[in-house]
């Protein structure tokens, strides 16, 4: 037998015309008649608008047409929210496309301009005169709800914007009764995605046909459509939406914003194509931020380290105005995961979601799952320090046993199967941990500060039974759906509701076919992204796509073999009982060279020439898959670090995770997508952070200020895995799009917590950046032991720190 | 991020630029457009005509001759790096240009314009004022040499004129009792120098007997340090005294009466206080204390 392709590290198919320059993303794509438009974005955090003159603007030359906020009322509706938090007063305030009469954070639409060309339209933008009557203006959530504070919406008082609270078991008893409790204040900073792609989106709408066709950057150009059409006022059989190429998402590109219905409106008012396509300034406030909490969050335990209850106040940052999925974040995908790993009686979240005077705030990888570990992991940290144990010790002694179908936790959920504890030991041994904690004692002694972070998560994704949607208040399904068709010729298409963007899927899926129907990988093709030619389906986030829609996939193919079956059974004039099946070829029990292949049966299926009573000609199935329950990843990662006393230069070491997706499709994907994840965790707790100032603006608003990740500032990343299969799952896979993110921000941040630890050092904000280290280390007393200049960081040329 | 308009154009030789600048007042040269353009794009610069000069090809690459290394003004970031004759006359030269923004950057970004921008957080200015460099500038009135240690005045200010250009860049080799480094903490964004710290040392076994320090990224203009090279000089270079030399910066820094840059990444006062350790850094690489 040859190698199953399902677990092969097969090239990813997607990648040449990535790297050759050859994909068409939505900027590339030229209409016929096309013309630009581009947006004047408010410059104050919180204005009221006096006036505004378009008229310099719309004589400009090759000026088409100007429009502001009173041009679209009462034709385009507000912006919907879609995740409607239930029992959370939730307001689902206005969200104008264009800002009308008050302006609300720095980059919320004033006008726009249309014209022949790009240049022309940022032209007339300039010559637009707005007077702006600034507004006072609050950037912090936890300062937006107190008292006083700047108010946003009429409708919402003290900016909440909602208030959930979630509990299981006796949080406040267990406290009152804890042998030792642990607190600490997180500020999960807010973070700008900053996909390759900036959004785009070309609109043309067909007076005749009175149909319009959305070309779109989004991770679900199904409920783009869907929510067009609420916007719009178009039918949404009426409205086609394809996402073409999408450069990254990281959960940016699933809002539907107010700029491509503004794009939309144009071209319904202009009757030609209209092409909108973001600068990358514009992308760092117009596209939606992460995280953004101000969280107090305390732990309880018992005299050896056994956690007892975990509580939380979170102050979650909404920005100006609710995106699409925005309160599901804090809540749902936050605080029902506060058990993590581990086994604790006792929990308790309480969240607050709060309007500020800033860039709307949505999913960004991880979503809701990093803060919660970071905050489980962190508390684990100082549990372990307050009852004197080793940080690893103090984690072993309250994860879950490991289960392998259906465990429940105090919050109310049930994970689906898990060994945290063989993902740790694991690590361990990978990471050599007994040995780095006997030579850091000893680098310790001459001056070099070295530490090891320990993170153990488990998350909550493959998003998920409709059901609960239903009753979490999100406002569609979370099934997803796929169309195969096998041609007479024997190749394969797969119509798919999900639409990757990034993550592979071109190639994995095309592996689960091949591996349930024997036919080659490189005969099978994927398409998606098409709302006209892909059977519906709710996108790609909350690494659903392999979860939820190759499930799909899966089960399609398993319909299509029993219709072969049939088929060949009928060809090879056997009793249907007797046949059997075996990597493509159906078969006679016993008699092999008599086989008919999938390929034969194809033929016949399609031409339909000779086909068994009662079966339709086609080789054709589909399957609208709603999963049972979530999926529960889990692993270890460890980070270990360098800091530099000199100059609070912090140096990434090593990096090693174990993550557990149950089988893995094709490993080589899943190693991507755990680079990717490690590397934006330590993204959030190195370098990122969106700064503001008292005035609202973006401090932090381009490139040159904004620190993604750099290769060279990150090591080879060791990934290694154990293989729990997800009991309710078709394939028994589990989510692996966000681990990495969940995980390595907290191990990061707990490396260096660890290194600083015999300076005194206890608490830190991030990102850590070279002056936070380096006010800690002094503020903390440290002055060197004397021994000078005993570790040096080389990132090769010009001693680059 | 789209430039207002504007008119290109391309200068054949440096004659045809001057005489271009000197016509068309306000113009920009355009080298590696790695600043220009981006200030163009933020409409933060408007030039009216924009002159090319990426044509001229003996504006371009390196020749050594004698003790003296000539860098031709477009010389890019990443020829200087690779460059055998660089690496052989003058090793600090290579090493500085390997460690400048990221491989795009440093394959168009030219030396000439990199030091005509002025940029604060320029890694050539602060290396080539310690090393001693020139550059000769080509005007309507003829050719001028100017120290770079005299060329920029301020943040984003040379005393280049209006219709000069910088043709080369001269820079002494290194001589066989030299060592010469540059430690910088790096913007993690855009690698931009935060601080940074470039040192020159002639050295009699363990003994200093001449020493040329310059410090920039937290200043407008790159700073030198005569205070710190005095304490160097006729020392015996250990980590003591290279710690108790490097303390005098900040007598250095108050001397040259020069602002302290901050902001959101690193304040003022972070940064005046790691040029010492970037310096003594550089400090113990040269001299070998410091393993890498
Ligand atoms: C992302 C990024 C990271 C960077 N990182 C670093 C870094 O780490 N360290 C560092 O030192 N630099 C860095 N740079 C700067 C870069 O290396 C270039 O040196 C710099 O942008 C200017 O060189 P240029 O050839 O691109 O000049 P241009 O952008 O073409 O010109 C810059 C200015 O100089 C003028 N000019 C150009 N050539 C001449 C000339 N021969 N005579 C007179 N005037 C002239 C132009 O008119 C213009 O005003 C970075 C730049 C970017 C975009």
């Amino acid at each position: 037998m040859t190698t199953r392709i399902f677990g092969s590290g097969i090239r990813r198919r997607e990648d040449p015309r990535l790297i050759t320059g050859q994909a068409a993303y939505t900027d590339d794509i030229k209409l016929a008649g096309m013309v630009h438009a581009a947006i004047l974005r408010s410059p104050h955090a919180h204005a009221r608008i006096t006036s505004i003159n378009t008229d310099a603007a719309k004589a400009s030359a090759g000026v088409l047409a100007v429009y502001t906020g009173a041009d679209i009322e009462g034709v385009l509706n507000p912006i919907p929210c879609a995740w409607a938090i239930p029992d959370s007063d939730l307001k689902a305030v206005a969200y104008p496309a264009i800002a009308s009469g008050v302006v609300r954070y720095v980059g919320d639409a004033v006008a726009v301009v249309v014209a022949e060309n790009r240049y022309q339209a940022e032209d007339a933008l300039e010559l637009i005169d707005v007077g702006y009557e600034p507004l006072p203006s609050i950037i912090n959530p936890e300062a937006a709800l107190a008292d006083g504070a700047p108010q946003l919406h009429e409708d919402a008082p003290n900016n909440q914007a909602f208030h959930w609270v979630a509990a299981g078991g006796d949080t406040d008893a267990a406290f009152a009764d804890a042998a030792i409790t642990v607190s600490e204040t997180i500020n999960q900073q807010k973070l700008i995605p900053t996909p390759m792609e900036t959004r785009s989106a070309i609109a043309s709408w067909s007076s005749a046909m009175g149909e319009l066709t959305l070309w779109n950057t989004t991770q679900n150009p199904h409920i783009a459509r869907f929510v067009t059409c609420l916007v719009t006022g178009v039918a949404e059989h009426k409205i086609r939406v394809i996402a073409p190429e999408v450069g990254g998402g990281f959960g940016a590109k699933i809002a539907v914003y107010p700029w491509e219905m503004i794009t939309a409106f144009c071209s319904m008012q202009l009757g030609v194509p209209v092409k909108w396509t973001e600068t990358r300034t514009e992308n760092y406030v117009a596209t939606t931020h992460g995280r953004d909490h101000v969280e107090y969050v305390e732990m309880a335990a018992d005299a050896n380290g056994k956690v007892t209850a975990v509580r939380s106040v979170v102050y979650a940052g909404m920005g100006a105005y609710l995106s699409t999925a925005a309160p599901g974040i804090p809540t749902i995908l936050h605080g029902l995961m506060y058990s993590g790993p581990y086994d604790i009686a006792n929990i308790k979240a309480d969240v607050y979601g709060v309007f500020t005077n800033s860039t709307p705030v949505e999913a960004y990888r991880g979503a809701g799952r990093p803060e919660a570990t970071f905050l489980l992991e962190r508390l684990m940290d100082k549990v372990g320090d307050a009852v004197g144990i080793d940080s690893v010790e103090v984690r072993r002694r309250n994860l879950i046993e490991p289960f392998d179908n259906n465990r429940d936790v105090a919050i109310g959920i049930t994970y689906d199967s898990g060994n945290y504890s063989g993902a740790l030991d694991q690590l361990l041994g990978h990471i050599g941990y007994d040995q780095f904690r006997h030579d850091q004692e000893h680098e310790r002694e001459h001056g070099t500060f070295r530490g090891v972070g320990v993170a153990c998560y488990c998350e909550i994704c493959g998003l998920g039974p409709s059901q609960v949607a239903g009753a979490v208040g999100f406002g569609g399904g979370l099934w997803e759906s796929a169309t195969v068709r096998i041609y007479a010729t024997g190749k394969v298409n797969v119509f798919i509701g999900t639409s990757p963007h990034g993550q592979g899927e071109e190639t994995t899926f095309a592996q689960i076919v091949a591996d349930e129907i024997g036919v080659d990988v490189d005969d099978v093709e994927v398409v998606h992204g098409d709302t006209d030619t892909t059977p519906m389906g709710w996108g790609t986030y909350g690494s659903r796509t392999t979860v939820v829609g190759g499930a799909a996939v899966a089960l399609t193919m398993r319909k299509l073999r029993d219709k072969a079956r049939v088929i060949a059974a009928h060809l090879l004039e056997a009793d249907e009982a007797d046949i059997e099946y075996e990597d493509g070829q159906f078969f006679v029990r016993g008699a092999r060279d008599r086989a008919q292949s999938i390929q034969d049966v194809a033929l016949q299926a399609n031409v339909a020439w000779n086909l068994p009573e009662g079966i339709e000609p086609g080789m054709e199935a589909s399957t609208y898959y709603d999963p049972p329950n979530f999926s529960y990843p889990f692993g270890a990662h460890a980070a270990i670090v360098s800091v530099d006393p000199d100059n609070g230069h912090i140096t990434l070491d090593r990096y090693v995770a174990v993550d557990d997706c149950g089988p893995q499709i094709n490993p080589m994907v899943v190693e991507g997508q755990v680079h990717g994840g490690v590397v934006q965790g330590a993204g959030q707790a190195l370098w990122e952070g969106a700064v503001y100032d008292d005035n609202g603006q973006l401090l932090t608003g381009t490139m040159m200020d904004y620190a993604i990740p750099r290769a060279h500032l990150v090591p080879d990343i060791e990934v290694h895995s154990t293989v729990t299969p997800s009991p309710h799952n078709p394939l028994g896979v589990k989510g692996i799009g966000e681990t990495g993110t969940i995980a390595s921000t907290a191990a990061i941040y707990s490396a260096v917590m660890d290194a600083l630890k015999p300076i005194g050092v206890t608490s830190l904000d991030m990102p850590l950046t070279p002056e936070r280290i380096w006010r800690a280390i002094r503020e903390a007393g440290y002055t060197g032991n004397g021994h000078g200049h005993s570790h040096d960081h080389d990132h090769g040329h010009g001693h680059n720190h | 991020m789209f430039a207002a308009d504007f008119e290109y154009r391309k200068a054949g030789s440096i004659a045809e630029a001057v005489q271009l600048l000197s016509d068309n007042p306000g113009a920009k040269i355009l080298a590696g457009g790695h600043s220009l353009i981006p200030l163009m794009r933020f409409r933060l610069a408007r030039p009216e005509v924009v002159i090319d000069i990426g044509g001229i090809a003996n504006m371009k690459g390196i020749s050594v001759s004698g003790d003296t290394i000539n860098i031709g003004a477009l010389t890019t970031h990443a020829e200087i790096a690779s460059s055998a004759d660089v690496q052989r006359a003058n090793g600090l030269l290579a090493e500085a240009a390997g460690g400048i923004g990221d491989p795009a950057v440093r394959n168009r970004g030219t030396i000439g314009g990199n030091l005509a921008h002025a940029d604060p957080a320029s890694d050539w200015a602060t290396v080539l004022t310690a090393l001693g460099a020139t550059v000769s500038a080509q005007g309507p009135a003829g050719s001028r040499t100017i120290a770079v240690a005299d060329l920029i005045e301020d943040a984003f200010a040379t005393v280049l004129g209006e219709n000069e250009l910088i043709t080369t860049v001269s820079v002494p080799a290194l001589a066989a009792n030299q060592r010469a480094e540059y430690a910088k903490m790096a913007h993690p964004a855009s690698f931009y120098a935060v601080v940074g710290g470039a040192v020159v040392v002639t050295m009699d076994g363990d003994r200093c007997t001449a020493a040329s320090v310059a410090v920039g990224g937290l200043t407008p203009r790159p700073v030198k340090a005569p205070a710190v090279e005095q304490a160097l000089s006729g020392t015996t270079l250990t980590m003591d005294s290279i710690a108790d030399a490097t303390a005098r910066l900040g007598d250095d820094l108050s001397a040259a009466g020069v602002d302290i840059i901050g902001d959101v990444f690193a304040s003022a006062d972070f940064r005046s206080n790691i040029a010492p350790v970037e310096v003594k850094h550089a400090l113990l690489h040269a001299i070998g204390l410091a393993h890498h």
